[in-house]
């Protein structure tokens, strides 16, 4: 792997004095070592919970599930038991609808994913019909310069076959074609 | 708006491994650089401090004073072990896939111990050991060039 190119300090900002390597034989003949690989992996044993148990399971047969809050009557997905702006637990479960609209977006142009995910590619907050919060997902068969937000997106499914339970079922999201939400069905959101 | 209800209750819950991993990469600047440079060369860099003394591994600046520290010298690759420790809870991407030791070894030349692994039994471990190091056949310029230590003899 190479070496990235060192950078230039503005001078005054920082500094070190020069190295006196007077006493040692041989290390100004080598390439020096700047910088090294120092890679830190956690490995946890994750457990959902009871509430986003119901949530995977759900999306295990293809539907999108939500939960609403007793008080204000707001519905969150994905579900974690309880209201996060009442703290009350949550006991109702609601099936969303498979169209949302956009209601956040970023054209993403750094490679975070180590080329798993063609650059620009663009993310996205989608808002569900029948949800009061947005979930993240990636938008395709859109050219990324032609996205906007209140675009109306459907989401694009894995084969039956290979469902899981898991959100990655969701491959990406795709425009519907209908037209876009007015701004102030969504205003409460962007 | 939704048209189905379902009341939660109990509930086997998912259970999965979750990964993270991030893939640092981390400037060393001149002195820890030099020091690196040393291992992957086969060798040991230490630095000297206002007082004197040998800082092996080399640090940026004095601990007592914070001045900055310039004068490199060499460490020899030979040692004693000043303090150590059985690790009996071995992970992954540590020296050994066994039971080992770590110690705190003091190199000749050198003022304050740098930690290692300890490649010997459990029985023969004992501070004042004298040890050397045991560098690896391939050399990149990282803490893993240090393979371990091995007691001399």
């Amino acid at each position: 792997m190479s070496e990235p190119a060192p950078i230039d300090l503005p001078a005054g900002l920082w500094s070190q004095p020069a190295l006196d390597t007077s006493a040692i034989d041989g290390l100004d003949a080598v390439e020096p070592v700047q910088s090294l690989r120092a890679p830190a992996t956690l490995y946890y044993d994750y457990t959902p919970g009871v509430a986003t148990t119901l949530f995977l399971r759900a999306i295990a047969e293809k539907k999108l599930t939500g939960e609403v809050c007793p008080e204000s009557g707001k519905v969150y997905i994905p579900p974690r038991g309880v209201s996060p702006t009442s703290g009350l637990v949550t006991t109702e479960l609601v099936e969303l609808a498979h169209v949302g609209t956009m209601v956040g977006f970023c054209i993403v142009n750094l490679d975070f994913t180590g080329n798993a995910q063609e650059i620009p590619y663009v993310s996205a907050l989608i808002l569900l019909d029948g949800a009061d919060v947005p979930v993240y997902g990636l938008v395709r068969e859109i050219p990324y310069d032609e996205v906007r937000v209140g675009m109306r997106l459907e989401p694009v499914w894995v084969e039956d076959s290979e469902l899981t339970t898991s959100f990655e079922n969701i491959k990406w999201w795709k425009p519907t074609g209908e037209p876009d939400a007015s701004t102030s069905d969504i205003a409460d959101h962007v | 708006m939704p048209d189905e209800a379902t009341t939660i209750g109990e509930e086997d819950v998912l259970r999965a491994p979750l990964t993270l991993e991030y893939p640092f990469r981390r400037t060393t600047g001149p002195v820890i650089g030099a020091f690196f440079t040393g291992l992957r060369e086969g060798r040991f860099i230490g630095i000297e401090d206002e007082q004197g003394r040998v800082l092996c591994p080399p640090v940026e600046y004095d601990p007592l004073t914070g001045g900055p520290l310039t004068k490199l010298v060499a460490v020899g690759s030979e040692g004693e072990v000043v303090n150590w420790t059985w690790n009996t809870n071995v992970r992954e991407g540590q020296p050994f896939d066994r039971p080992f030791a770590w110690a705190m070894v003091k190199l000749d030349g050198a003022d304050t111990p740098i930690l290692h692994a300890v490649d010997v039994p459990k029985e023969a471990i004992v501070n004042g050991l004298r040890v050397r190091a045991r560098f690896a056949d391939e050399r990149i310029g990282s803490l893993a060039d240090l393979e371990c230590f091995e007691p001399v003899g």
